[in-house]
């Protein structure tokens, strides 16, 4: 019977042929911070996203409509003149209708290369720094279901474009005032305008789209325009990291902004 | 600036056990930790194992940990540290010790020679190879390797899981993957040898989470998880969970 007092098999740094050293790690440095940070980030979104996804209410006020609820896919969605609604669930959907679109940036953001790292450091402690020893006995990395299945992250930067391409959509209708006339705009059209242009920033700046547009060639020299694609894609590639979080910033924004202004607790500001 | 007396710590021991042995070692400007080092062999611990070489950050010899992380003795600059400070400096810790300083890396020469070599194009001969610049500026990143094994030491995947280093080949030697993969002149797919679909299988790619440490330890500067984990893993997608591309290249008779 075990006793709890048996000696543990000394594996990782601890392994018996290595330097005999009894600490997980000596950093010196405060290496806690940047997990710690980042776990309390996703988190917070987490919170926030899950509330307002599943809150199904203020979610569009003439003529915006909040990221989360668009394309706006159920027949139970408030009516949006010229808006994404299509009524593709019927009435049988009760539920919010934010679950049925929010599923592919969501995926696409928890299968993104930078998102795995941050969560596999923050929340997973996997490794939670660099030499500093992770407390899980055994590690299979991406190699097993679940976590096999982060392959098929390209599939949803495929899904990422076309919904990309309708919150551009929505951007344009922002330029409407509230009775729907053209050639107006209000500080939700600039804070719209933001983020779309981060949204496109983080899509096209993904590791599979890198590949996909050019780094999949063993040729450069024999398709220069798909070079010149991977170029550009790569320079966005390298700020991969502060673009998801810049587009994560501003989609939140984007929809608290609804929010306040759909429950009447903000009047939307008119430039023209 | 005037010399000043540091508080070193420095592993002593070999694989029966060992400990951290304190010292007060004088340090001038300029130097380095690799001077610190000799100057404690030279003056208090005249069998202080330690390997170096080239004293340039060029040789990848004197790989150590400093305060914690993995660097090179002989480009970490005194000057990052505070005068009060110690500096604890031990073995590589993902590697069997075998005295003091000195660890025995083994393991990544293992590794290397279990990635195929370079297949020669058919009909050309060695010095006729030609390629475009454009082609070959991604492998040569890869090339200014200097195989001093921070990326492997600090690869947790083997650092902390001693049972993975038998189906991990590590960062360096991935990264090696891809160097061939993504060579213009590579010809290992016309002697059946898929490198996209081994590094998958043989070499353990799918181990590789991404958490960047690699990237991070790299004296080098060699963005090897950006530009040479990620793009093998996608290259592994084509070959193994993308029916869409399997599909085009039946259809299209690709084979690259």
């Amino acid at each position: 019977m075990a006793t709890g007092t048996e000696p543990q098999p000394r594996t990782g740094v601890h392994d018996a042929s290595r330097a005999a050293i009894t600490a997980r790690h000596l950093r010196t440095d405060r290496w806690w911070l940047a997990p710690a940070a980042t776990a309390a980030g996703l988190l917070a979104f987490v919170v926030y996203s899950t509330w307002r996804a599943f809150a199904n209410a203020d979610y569009y006020a003439a003529p915006y409509v909040s990221p989360f609820y668009s394309p706006c896919l159920a027949e139970n969605c408030v009516p949006m003149k010229d808006g994404p609604n299509w009524a593709i669930f019927g009435s049988w959907w009760g539920l919010s209708p934010a679950l049925l679109i929010l599923i592919f940036p969501l995926g696409f953001r928890l299968t993104c290369y930078y998102y795995r790292k941050a969560y596999y450091r923050g929340f997973w402690a996997s490794p939670p720094a660099c030499a500093v020893a992770e407390p899980h006995k055994t590690y299979s990395g991406e190699t097993r279901f679940p976590l096999i299945l982060q392959n098929i992250h390209r599939y949803f930067f495929y899904a990422a474009v076309p919904v990309a391409g309708i919150l551009t959509y929505d951007t344009v209708l922002a330029f409407r005032d509230e009775t729907y006339a053209w050639g107006h705009m209000g500080l939700g059209t600039l804070v719209f305008l933001v983020n779309i242009v981060l949204i496109w920033a983080y899509t096209f700046s993904c590791h599979s789209c890198r590949h996909i547009v050019g780094g999949k060639l063993k040729h450069f020299s024999r398709h220069p325009v798909r070079y010149r694609l991977w170029g550009w894609v790569g320079k966005l590639n390298a700020r991969h990291m502060q673009l998801a979080w810049a587009s994560l910033l501003s989609v939140a924004l984007a929809d608290f902004y609804v929010y306040l202004v759909a429950s009447g607790a903000f009047d939307d500001p008119r430039l023209f | 600036m005037s010399s000043y007396t540091a508080a070193f710590r420095v592993w002593r021991g070999d694989a029966d056990g060992g400990e951290l042995e304190d010292f007060k070692v004088e340090v001038n400007e300029g130097e380095v930790v690799l001077d610190i080092i000799h100057r404690l062999q030279a003056t208090q611990a005249s069998d202080l194992a330690v390997r170096w070489n080239c004293k340039a950050g060029k040789c990848g010899s004197c790989s150590a940990e400093i305060n914690g992380r993995p660097r090179l003795l002989c480009m970490t600059r005194m000057s990052i540290f505070s005068r009060e400070e110690t500096i604890t400096v031990t073995p590589l810790r993902a590697f069997p010790v075998v005295r003091d300083l000195v660890t025995d890396v083994s393991f990544n020469y293992a590794k290397a020679r279990e990635v195929p070599a370079f297949v020669p194009p058919p009909g050309v001969a060695a010095g006729d190879y030609r390629m475009q610049q454009i082609d070959v500026e991604r492998p040569q990143e890869f090339r200014k390797c200097i195989e001093c094994f921070l990326c492997q030491d600090t690869c947790h995947v083997v650092r902390d899981h001693e049972e993975n280093k038998a189906s991990f080949a590590g960062p360096r030697f991935l990264m090696r993957i891809a160097e061939l993969d993504m060579h213009p002149l590579d010809a290992a797919a016309g002697v059946g040898v898929d490198r996209k679909k081994t590094a998958q299988d043989e070499h353990g790619l799918g181990y590789c989470n991404i958490t960047k440490c690699c990237t991070e330890v790299c004296p080098e500067n060699i963005k090897i998880t950006d530009n040479a984990l990620i793009p093998l893993k996608e290259r592994a997608v084509d070959r193994k969970y993308d029916p869409l591309v399997w599909l085009g290249d039946k259809i299209f008779r690709r084979t690259e």
